[in-house]
C-alpha cells in the first residue's frame, strides 16, 4: 500500500522533473520573480519597519479567541479512550457502564460511530490534510499504541472524563513492528519526499573518500520529537443542517475543510474552518482524528461538540519528528576542498503517510563537493504516524553534517569558518541551478566579528572559569525557499478608501497579520489603518499552506496578483476623464491612496475620487498566484551562520548554553520586531534539539512513555541566554518582497553549534542527541 | 458558597471536581486563562489569588470560596492594558499569544515575591532584605512558564521594564 503511494509519489515527481528541466533552461524574464518585485525598490514604506503586532493588544489581554474557546449553544465535551495496544483487534467492547454514568449523552465506538472514507493523506494531493490515511473508528482494527478506540459525549468535561474510565475494551494484541533496529534488519529502501526519491549520487563518492588525503566518516543518530504547541490541540464543531463548521486550531484551513469533505462525502463548500488564533503549530497543527472524531460525534448526538485533547492526547493522536540515524564521511585534500560527501542513513515512518524526515535536503545545496553520495533509506513501523515538524530534515540532517564539518575542520587544522568558506560552491552544486541569492560569506563574517570568534580557542578544553569549561562553536543553517501552488487573494477597497484583503492564510504568532498588512499598505499606497487582513476561514480565497516558511512568499505572490487585478478593473472604472486615462495597466502603480503613472507619480487619482466619479460603492478583484515555477529555475535557500558559547560544569556535567548569535542571510526582513521573534524561536527550539527533547517510545510495547511536559522537556526562562539575531537584509531579487522564509531557518545548524561548542569546551564528541550531562560525565 | 472574580462575587460549581482553570474558561466564559497541559507542567493557567500567583489547573474551585482571583482579564483590556501587558506588546513578549496571559499573570506574582524578600535558587545572599531584580532572577523564577514560541527573551525584557525601575526606587527609598 505505501509503495504504491511511493510509486504516485514518484510519478508526480517525474512529470514535475521533466518540466523542471524545461524551466531551468528558460529565460529568467518568463519566471515568477523574472522581474524584481516593484517593493524591493521601495525603501521609505510600511515595510521593514519595526512595527508591533497589530494583534498584540488582544494576546495580552487573553481576548484573542482561540479553537476551544467559541461557545456554542448546547454543547456536548468529548473524552477519549485509547488503545494501549500496538497492534491487533478489539474484541469486545462494553459502554453500559459509562452510558449509565451522570451527564453522558453518548458513546462513540466502531460499532455505532458514522460511516465516513479515510483521510486524503497529506501530500496524495494538492489539498490532502491528512497526518495519514487510516480509518477513523471505523473498524475494529487497532493500528498503533493511543489510537482513538472510543469518544465519550457528556454535558461538562468533569462527566465525560470520568465516564471513559468505564468504557471496558477487551483486545487481542498482534505482533507489532515497532523497533527500529529490528525492522531495519528486516529491510528498508529507498525514502521518497515531495515526489523525489531520497537519493543522489555525483561522481564515484566511495572512491574519492578512498582517495582523499584527509577525511572522516562518523556516526549520529537524534531521536524522536513533539512538537508541544502550549495550545492543545482542541476543536468546537457543530452541524448547522448539512454544513459542518468547525473552529479548529490550524496551519491549513483550506486544505482542511477539503479534505474532510472528501471523508463525509460532501462539497467542500459544506465544511467552514475558521481558525482566527493558534497557540503555536510548528508542523503539528494540521488535520489528525481530533477534528474528524468530534465531528462525527457532533453527527451522532446532534449536538455542537467540544474536544480538546489532553496533553496525553497530543502525544497519543498527533505525530511528531521521527528518529534518524545518519553517517557523514567526508572527504577533503589538505587544503580543505571537499572531494566526497556523503550523507546517508535510515529513518522511520509508516505504511499510512508519506513523510520520510528528509535529513539529506540541506546537503545538497550546502557545499562545493566534487562527489556526493546522498541517500535516505525508511523503514515502516507500527506508530502513530510521524510528521513535518519545523525544519523536517534539515533540523536533524544539519546537526549530522555541521558536526562532521567541524570534525573535518579538527583533522585539517584549519578554521571551522575558513573551512566552509573554502568550501562555498558558485552554484548550487547537485541541481546546477544558479542561486537567487546566497550571501552566505557575508553572514558569517558579520557574526565572527559580532561574536567574537576570534577569542576562540582551536585547541578543546582549553578555556576554564572555576569548575566550568567554556567552548565556542559554530555551525551554517539553512532551509529551501518554497513557494506552494494554490495561493490566491482577494482585495476590496471601498469608497471610503479602505481595503481589505482576504486570504485563506494562518496567524500562529509569526506575526502574519502585522507583517502582510505592512505588505499590504506598501502593495497599495495606503495606512496601515486603510487596510484589514482577513484570514484564518476557509471561506477565503487561496489554498495556503503555514509551513515549509513559505507562507509569505505564497501570501505576497498572491496579494501581488490580485493588486494587478485591482489596477486593471480600477483603470477600467476610471474612464476617460481621469488623469490616469489611456495609460495601461503596466504602466500604473499604486502610491498615495490611489494609483498614478509610474514614472508619473503627479499624474494621479485616489482610490476615493475613482469610486466616487463612478458611482460605486466598492471595488472587488481575486486572483490566483503564478505557478511557483521560479524554485525550478534558480536554487533558492535562506542562510544562516550560527554562533555558541557553551559552558560545561566538570562536576555535574551539566551544558548550559551562555551566549548565542544567529547570523541570517533571508532575504529582506519585512519587520524586524517580528522576524526578531521567528529568529529566537527557531534557535531555542533548536537549543532544545540539542540538549534536552526527546519523545521516548517504548520499542516493545509502541507506547511513548513521556507524554508530558514535565518529562518531555523543552527550554524553560532558565535554559535561554539572551539571543542576539542579524542579518544581512541583502533582498532576493526573485522572490515577492525580496524575502525568503524566516519561520524554521533558526532550527537549523543550532544543535550542531551547541555541539561543536560542548567539543570545544570539553574534547567530547557527542554525536547522539540530546546532549544530556550523563553523556559528559 | 461564592468565590470573587475580577471584582464580582460569583457562585462555586455543584461539581466539586471543577477545576478554578475550568471554572473560570467554561462557567464564567473567562478563556483567557489558558489550558496547556491541565497537570501543573506549563503554567499557561496562571492567575491572582489574593495576590499570590497560583496554577489553576490544579486548584479546585470549591477550595477557594471566599477568595479575590485576578485573571488577565482583570489586569486590563485593549485600551486600557496594564503597564506589563503594554511592555510584552512593545517587547514582543510572545508570537501565539497563547502562554501569554499565564506569563503575565506570573510575573506579577513574581515581582511581589521579590518584594516580599523571598528567595529563589539562585539568589545569593539569602540573609539579605532586598533582592536585585537580576535576569537571573528574572529567569529562574519564571521558569515554571513554558514559552514554546521561544519569546523568552522579550518576556524577560518587559518584565525588567515594568518592575526594575518600582523595585530600584524602593531601594532607594530604603
Amino acid at each position: 500500500m505505501s509503495i504504491l503511494k511511493d510509486a504516485k509519489d514518484l510519478l508526480q515527481g517525474a512529470v514535475q522533473g521533466a518540466m523542471g528541466k524545461a524551466v531551468a533552461i528558460a529565460p529568467d524574464s518568463w519566471m515568477p520573480g523574472g522581474e524584481p518585485d516593484p517593493l524591493i525598490a521601495m525603501r521609505h514604506g510600511h515595510v521593514g519597519r519595526p512595527h508591533s503586532r497589530i494583534d498584540g493588544p488582544l494576546k495580552v489581554s487573553g481576548s484573542a479567541p482561540f479553537a476551544a474557546e467559541f461557545p456554542m449553544e448546547g454543547m456536548a465535551y468529548a473524552s477519549l479512550v485509547f488503545s494501549p495496544i500496538a497492534k491487533g483487534r478489539i474484541l469486545e467492547i462494553d459502554t453500559t457502564s459509562a452510558e449509565a454514568a451522570p451527564g453522558v449523552l453518548a458513546v462513540m465506538t466502531y460499532v455505532n460511530a458514522p460511516r465516513i472514507s479515510p483521510p486524503p493523506v497529506f501530500l496524495s494531493g494538492a489539498k490532502a490534510a491528512g497526518g495519514d490515511d487510516l480509518p477513523v473508528m471505523q473498524e475494529d482494527v487497532v493500528r498503533w499504541n493511543g489510537e482513538p478506540v472510543a469518544v465519550v459525549l457528556a454535558e461538562t468535561q468533569e462527566q465525560a472524563d470520568h465516564a471513559r474510565s468505564l468504557v471496558h475494551i477487551v483486545y487481542e494484541a498482534r505482533r507489532a513492528l515497532i523497533d527500529f533496529a529490528e525492522a531495519k534488519a528486516a529491510g528498508s529502501r529507498t525514502a521518497v519526499f515531495m515526489g523525489e526519491p531520497l537519493h543522489l549520487e555525483i561522481g564515484d563518492a566511495d572512491k574519492a573518500l578512498a582517495d582523499a588525503p584527509v577525511r572522516i566518516d562518523s556516526s549520529y543518530s537524534t531521536p524522536r520529537h513533539n512538537h508541544n504547541a502550549i495550545e492543545l490541540h482542541a476543536v468546537t464543531a457543530a452541524w448547522e443542517g448539512d454544513t459542518l463548521r468547525i473552529h479548529d486550531a490550524s496551519q491549513l484551513v483550506a486544505h482542511t475543510a477539503w479534505s474532510i469533505a472528501q471523508m463525509f462525502g460532501i462539497d467542500e463548500k459544506q465544511v467552514v474552518i475558521t481558525s482566527p488564533f493558534v497557540g503555536g503549530g510548528f508542523g503539528g497543527k494540521c488535520l489528525w482524528q481530533h477534528q474528524v472524531l468530534a465531528s462525527m460525534a457532533a453527527k451522532l448526538a446532534g449536538r455542537p461538540v467540544r474536544l480538546v485533547l489532553s496533553r496525553e492526547g497530543v502525544y497519543r493522536i498527533v505525530g511528531g519528528r521521527s528518529p534518524t540515524e545518519q553517517r557523514v564521511a567526508l572527504g577533503a585534500d589538505r587544503e580543505g576542498r571537499l572531494k566526497a560527501l556523503v550523507h546517508s542513513g535510515t529513518t522511520a515512518k509508516t505504511a499510512s503517510n508519506m513523510m520520510a524526515e528528509p535529513f539529506i535536503v540541506a546537503t545538497k545545496s550546502a557545499y562545493a563537493s566534487e562527489t556526493f553520495k546522498l541517500d535516505v533509506r525508511a523503514v515502516e513501523l507500527d506508530m502513530l504516524a510521524n510528521t513535518f515538524m519545523r525544519a523536517p530534515g534539515e533540523a536533524v540532517g544539519t546537526f549530522a553534517l555541521e558536526s562532521a564539518m567541524d570534525e573535518l575542520a579538527e583533522a585539517l587544522g584549519i578554521d571551522p569558518i575558513e573551512l566552509r568558506m573554502r568550501n562555498e560552491p558558485e552554484k548550487d552544486p547537485t541541481s546546477g541551478l544558479p542561486f537567487s541569492s546566497r550571501n552566505v560569506t557575508e553572514a558569517w563574517r558579520a557574526g565572527a566579528q559580532r561574536f567574537g570568534w576570534d577569542r576562540r580557542d582551536l585547541v578543546p578544553r582549553m578555556v576554564r572559569d572555576g569548575e566550568w569549561l567554556v567552548g565556542m562553536g559554530c555551525a551554517t543553517g539553512t532551509y529551501p525557499y518554497y513557494r506552494m501552488p494554490g495561493g490566491a487573494a482577494r482585495i476590496t477597497i471601498t469608497s471610503g478608501g479602505h481595503a481589505t484583503v482576504d486570504i485563506a492564510a494562518h496567524e500562529m504568532g509569526m506575526g502574519t497579520a502585522t507583517a502582510q498588512t505592512q505588505v499590504a499598505a506598501d502593495r497599495l499606497g495606503l495606512a496601515m489603518d486603510e487596510v484589514t487582513f482577513r484570514y484564518g476561514d476557509s471561506t477565503l480565497p487561496g489554498v495556503v499552506l503555514a509551513g515549509g516558511s513559505q507562507q509569505t512568499a505564497s501570501i505576497g505572490a498572491a496579494v501581488s496578483a490580485a493588486h494587478g487585478a485591482l489596477v486593471k478593473e480600477l483603470l477600467k472604472i476610471a474612464g476617460n476623464d481621469s488623469p490616469l486615462a489611456g495609460l495601461k495597466p503596466d504602466e500604473v502603480a499604486s502610491r498615495d491612496g490611489g494609483l498614478c503613472k509610474r514614472d508619473e507619480p503627479e499624474r494621479h487619482e485616489t482610490y476615493v475620487s475613482i469610486l466616487g466619479r463612478a458611482r460605486q460603492a466598492s471595488v472587488s478583484v481575486e486572483a490566483e498566484a503564478p505557478m511557483p515555477l521560479e524554485t525550478q529555475h534558480w536554487s533558492m535557500h535562506s542562510h544562516a551562520a550560527m554562533f555558541c558559547e557553551v559552558r560545561v560544569n566538570t562536576v555535574t556535567g551539566e551544558p548550559r548554553v551562555s551566549r548565542f548569535l544567529g547570523s541570517f542571510d533571508c532575504g529582506r526582513i519585512l519587520n524586524p520586531k517580528t522576524a526578531t521573534s521567528q529568529f529566537r524561536g527557531g534557535i531555542i527550539m533548536g537549543l532544545g534539539l540539542a540538549l534536552m527533547e526527546e519523545t521516548q517510545f517504548d520499542e516493545r510495547k509502541g507506547r511513548v512513555m513521556n507524554p508530558s511536559l514535565s518529562e518531555y522537556h523543552v527550554p524553560v526562562h532558565m535554559d535561554v541566554p539572551e539571543i542576539d539575531v542579524i542579518w544581512t537584509d541583502i533582498p532576493d531579487p526573485h522572490t515577492p518582497m525580496g524575502a525568503r522564509g524566516i519561520g524554521e531557518i533558526g532550527i537549523t545548524g543550532t544543535a550542531a553549534a551547541v555541539a561543536n561548542a560542548i567539543y570545544n569546551a570539553t574534547g567530547r564528541r557527542v554525536r547522539d542527541l540530546p546532549i544530556t550531562l550523563d553523556k559528559l560525565l | 458558597m461564592t468565590i470573587t472574580v475580577n471584582g464580582a462575587a460569583v457562585s462555586l460549581p455543584n461539581d466539586p471536581r471543577v477545576s478554578l482553570l475550568d471554572l473560570l474558561r467554561e462557567d464564567l466564559h473567562l478563556p483567557g486563562t489558558k489550558k496547556g497541559c491541565n497537570q501543573g507542567a506549563c503554567g499557561a493557567c496562571t492567575v491572582l489569588v489574593d495576590g499570590e500567583r497560583i496554577l489553576s489547573c490544579l486548584a479546585l474551585a470549591v477550595q477557594f470560596e471566599g477568595r479575590s482571583v485576578t485573571t488577565i482579564e482583570g489586569l486590563g483590556m485593549p485600551g486600557a492594558l496594564h503597564p506589563l501587558q503594554a511592555a510584552f506588546v512593545e517587547h514582543d513578549g510572545f508570537q501565539c499569544g497563547y502562554c501569554t496571559p499565564g506569563q503575565i499573570c506570573s510575573a506579577i506574582g513574581m515581582a511581589e515575591e521579590i518584594r516580599r524578600g523571598v528567595p529563589s535558587h539562585v539568589t545569593s545572599d539569602l540573609s539579605s532584605e532586598t533582592i536585585a531584580l537580576s535576569r537571573d532572577e528574572l529567569r529562574e523564577r519564571m521558569s515554571g512558564n513554558l514559552c514554546r514560541c521561544g519569546a523568552h527573551n522579550g518576556i524577560i525584557d518587559a518584565i525588567a521594564e515594568t518592575f526594575a525601575p518600582k523595585t530600584a526606587l524602593a531601594e532607594a527609598a530604603e
